[in-house]
């Protein structure tokens, strides 16, 4: 038994290391040689899908962070966390239109109903995410960790179904309120200000995260009870209010991620929450779940991928094709290289 | 189940003080404290006023209270001879008055339960198969459940039975060998598709026949028998489940389930797009139009002639039979195939729970690193339990196909997959018997049941002086999460549960820490 193990992890190994390794090294190769070709053929589209690309990747980063955030101090793949993020852009629609009578060509009188929108959507999605927490995960802490699972499914089955009753099984349009106009032009591609807004909500979002979790009391408290729930009990956190608050601060970003969604894409509809938070699972998996820069960076480059395959022109399989090339991703790295790109505490990384 | 005597002093240690306070403990001990007469006094007080609330709502549900207080009640009499009396008094009452066929139903289930408990293991199964046969006959005469509205028909009862097959398959993999598959419409659509290329015009360049039934034998396209394809898709389907198990089963579980979510996304993404896989004009799955029509079942002239018409010839031109006053059709002889098929499913699935395979299942459901150790080899029993699953489920699926005599991309959404893994948290996570149960309920609901509560709810509930206008069938799926969400909650073992899962649902942070101390030490 002994020796055959030993001989199976060294098989193991063996091949992981040169095989999938190489083949991977090839699969690289690959795709950087058709964006190459992509860029000769045509560069203005090259451009014009690259900005869109870090756009969109910039909202599945907010996302993917409330997935990682979660999973980091649960361990928990929370699937309602998308379905949050669609309710996300219709409290967006809701608060702005009804309460703040946002419509276009209000110039800049758009800046304070925007902020005005973002903080009450922030605040309305995370204490709906501590709330589902509350009510269908802290019951079943110590239960067999597939349980909360699987209620993670029915909840987000149920959030769904509340986006449905709400706004109904049609598209909800949000007013098209941020400027098309060029910021600048580069090779004849104009870098617009809707795409640039996006970027300028999500950084100070991402930099003020960081700061929590990484400088302040109640982030030293996160961290801790994500390494360690018994020990950080024992060194006087409370860990169901940590546990609690990550989901707030989950639910908001989340939050934030809608309302950008709603105001850049302007449509919305109930069961776009799920598709796009599995591709923001695999963003957050892709930079190494539990990792906040990794989920960052992996949001980056599945926007950019997805962008690519929609939008290039050169043997780009199209957006029919988006979901199986993203889950194709997601499954080669959970089967390949499970603690991702920046690589961080999986249980089963090492 | 192996007593954990630590486990079990925790426990009770734990509950004793909790019993004490709390509202609801009070109130249940206080009723407790209560002799047993004024108990049965007030609650069947309570009962009667129940009754007469929901009677002004519908006359029928009010009839309906009554019933289900009765049943209770007597479920708690005396055997001789006051059980026996009011059995028969309840019996002849709706025999006299009310629905014929209810008197004849509960006159049916008080004689299985006069059955003696130690023969019941036999004698139930057998009732209910044989009332399962006779279904088409007696489904016109059935009484109107209240609310639910009238028994499902024959065609829906096929569908049900489809889907019970797959929940039992499913149950495989997720109630013994405790693997969460999220992606179970994978096998499914795998099976479909199997017989729809086997069976169709799909491939018009190939003409090639094998034993098809009631086509013309110069039609083009491949078409081979439906009853070698349902294993054909099953054991095509077993292969595609071990080559998806080989590179994920060594994951734990929720990577694995979201890797079988993927796979479950990506496999209906390819049906979608197969119409022109990557522009190269090879038309696979004809797309989102489907492949249809799909051959039908049949035994051919030759064996219909042996057995003297009772196996028909073809399914789609049957029958001329007429026993017991009904005219046999086509959808009946599908019931009855289906049927076989789930029979066979069950007692696959019987046989293999305390097989050698099966207790490894176990095994590893209750402790990987425990079985890993006792000398079971993970990754093959795994992908046993995988390619088991995955068999039935698609022989399900092809037959589902044939029934339907098309298959289509839009049938297999991920809602499938959660509406599969519905049924079996509902009935019971391992039990054969609560899967089946709780999978033909849901299958009634989703076909039939929803429509009809939601058109009860429209007609008969008046609010002051409004209305309600409910699309119930819209929120099936927000429905299902919610069935989900309550039995997670609340009774994580399911409606009939197995003791065994049972005790490891509630035994639960015993064997599997949430957050592993020596885990996270090696690792950090």
């Amino acid at each position: 038994m002994t020796s055959e193990a030993t001989v199976t992890s060294f098989a193991t190994r063996f091949r992981r290391v040169s095989v999938v390794g190489a083949l991977g090294l090839v699969f690289v190769g690959l795709l950087l040689f058709w964006l190459a070709v992509n860029l000769v053929r045509t560069p203005s589209d090259f451009f014009d899908v690259l900005l869109i690309g870090l756009t969109t990747g910039c909202v599945y980063a907010l996302v993917a962070l409330g997935y990682t955030l979660v999973y980091g101090i649960l361990e928990l793949i929370n699937f309602a966390h998308g379905d949050v993020f669609m309710l996300g852009g219709m409290f967006t629609i809701t608060y702005s239109t009804s309460f703040f009578g946002l419509h276009q060509g209000q110039g800049f009188a758009i800046v304070p109903i925007v902020f005005a929108t973002l903080l009450l959507a922030m605040v309305s999605c995370g204490l709906l995410n501590a709330a589902i927490e509350f009510v269908a995960y802290r019951p079943l802490r110590g239960a067999p960790r597939l349980a909360p699972l699987i209620t993670a499914i029915g909840v987000s089955f149920i959030i769904q179904d509340v986006g449905l009753a709400w706004k109904g099984p049609n598209y909800v349009t949000a007013p098209d309120v941020f400027p098309h106009s060029k910021v600048f032009s580069f090779r004849g591609v104009d870098y617009s200000w809707n795409k640039l807004i996006v970027v300028l909500i999500t950084v100070p979002v991402l930099l003020a995260l960081l700061y929590l979790v990484q400088q302040t009391r109640q982030g030293k408290a996160m961290r801790a009870t994500a390494q360690d729930k018994d020990a950080a009990a024992i060194m006087g956190i409370n860990v169901n209010r940590t546990i609690s608050f990550t989901f707030l601060i989950a639910g908001s970003l989340a939050g934030a991620a809608g309302l950008l969604y709603s105001l850049y894409v302007t449509t919305v509809r109930f069961d776009q929450g799920f598709q796009l938070g599995l591709i923001a699972f695999t963003a957050a998996v892709l930079g190494g779940i539990g990792n906040l820069p990794g989920a960052v960076l992996g949001a980056v480059l599945i926007g950019l991928i997805q962008a690519f395959n929609e939008g290039l022109n050169w043997h780009a399989p199209g957006s029919d094709w988006t979901q199986s090339i993203v889950f194709s991703i997601l499954i080669l790295i959970l089967v390949f290289r499970p603690e991702g790109l920046l690589g961080e505490r999986t249980p089963e990384g090492g | 189940m192996t007593e954990h005597p630590e486990g079990t002093h925790a426990t009770t240690q734990g509950d004793s003080p909790a019993e004490t306070v709390g509202l609801r403990n009070v109130v249940r001990e206080r009723w407790h404290a209560l002799p047993f007469v004024q108990r049965a006094a007030i609650s069947i007080g309570l009962e009667i006023l129940l009754a007469i609330l929901f009677f002004f709502v519908d006359r029928a549900l009010g009839y309906a209270v009554l019933t289900v207080a009765a049943l209770y009640w007597i479920r708690r009499l005396p055997r001789f001879p006051w059980k026996l009396a009011a059995q028969a008094l309840l019996v002849a009452l709706f025999g006299i008055f009310g629905p014929r066929s209810f008197a004849a139903a509960i006159a049916i289930a008080f004689a299985v339960f006069w059955i003696p408990e130690r023969r019941r293991t036999w004698a139930l199964p057998i009732v209910a198969i044989g009332l399962t046969i006779l279904y088409p006959f007696y489904q016109p005469k059935m009484f109107t459940i209240p609310v639910l509205g009238v028994w499902p028909d024959v065609a829906t009862g096929v569908v049900m039975l489809v889907f019970v097959m797959m929940a039992v398959g499913l149950n495989i993999v997720v109630g013994y060998a405790g693997l969460l598959d999220l992606g179970y419409v994978a096998f499914y659509a795998t099976g479909a598709y199997t017989a729809a290329w086997f069976a169709s015009l799909q491939f018009p360049h190939t003409t090639w026949h094998f034993g098809a039934i009631g086509i013309d034998p110069k039609l083009p396209g491949i078409h081979v028998t439906i009853w070698l394809l349902l294993v054909l898709a099953g054991v095509i389907t077993a292969l595609f489940g071990i080559i998806i198990g080989l590179p994920t089963l060594r994951l734990r579980g929720d990577y694995l389930a979201i890797v079988t979510l993927g796979f479950g996304e990506i496999l209906p993404q390819i049906a979608r797009n197969g119409d022109n896989l990557f522009g190269t004009g090879v038309n696979l799955t004809n797309g989102p139009n489907g492949i249809t029509p799909i051959d039908t079942l049949g035994f051919g002239n030759t064996i219909s002639r042996w057995t003297g018409g009772f196996l028909p010839s073809n399914y789609l031109q049957c029958c001329s039979a007429n026993h017991l006053g009904h005219q046999v059709q086509s959808t009946d002889v599908f019931f009855w195939t289906a049927l076989v098929l789930l029979l066979f499913t069950v007692f696959c699935s019987l046989r293999l729970q305390y097989s050698r395979l099966g207790r490894a299942w176990i095994a590893i459901r209750e402790d990987e690193t425990a079985a890993a150790a006792m000398g079971i080899p993970l990754m093959r029993t795994k992908t046993w339990a995988y390619a088991s699953g995955a068999f039935f489920g698609g022989i399900a699926g092809a037959y589902y196909a044939t029934f339907k005599s098309a298959t289509f991309p839009g049938d297999f959404f991920f809602n499938i997959s959660v509406f599969i893994l519905c049924m079996v948290i509902l009935g019971g996570m391992g039990n054969i018997w609560g899967v089946v149960v709780g999978a033909a309920f849901l299958a009634y609901l989703d076909r039939e049941g929803l429509a009809n509560t939601g058109a009860w709810i429209n007609g008969n509930v008046h609010i002051g002086g409004w209305h309600p206008n409910l699309d119930v069938p819209l929120y099936a799926s927000g429905i299902y999460g919610l069935i989900i969400l309550v039995v997670m909650l609340f009774r994580p073992e399911g409606l009939i549960p197995s003791r065994r899962r049972a005790a490891e649902l509630h035994e639960g942070a015993h064997d599997e820490p949430l957050y592993d101390v020596v885990h996270a030490g090696a690792e950090g």
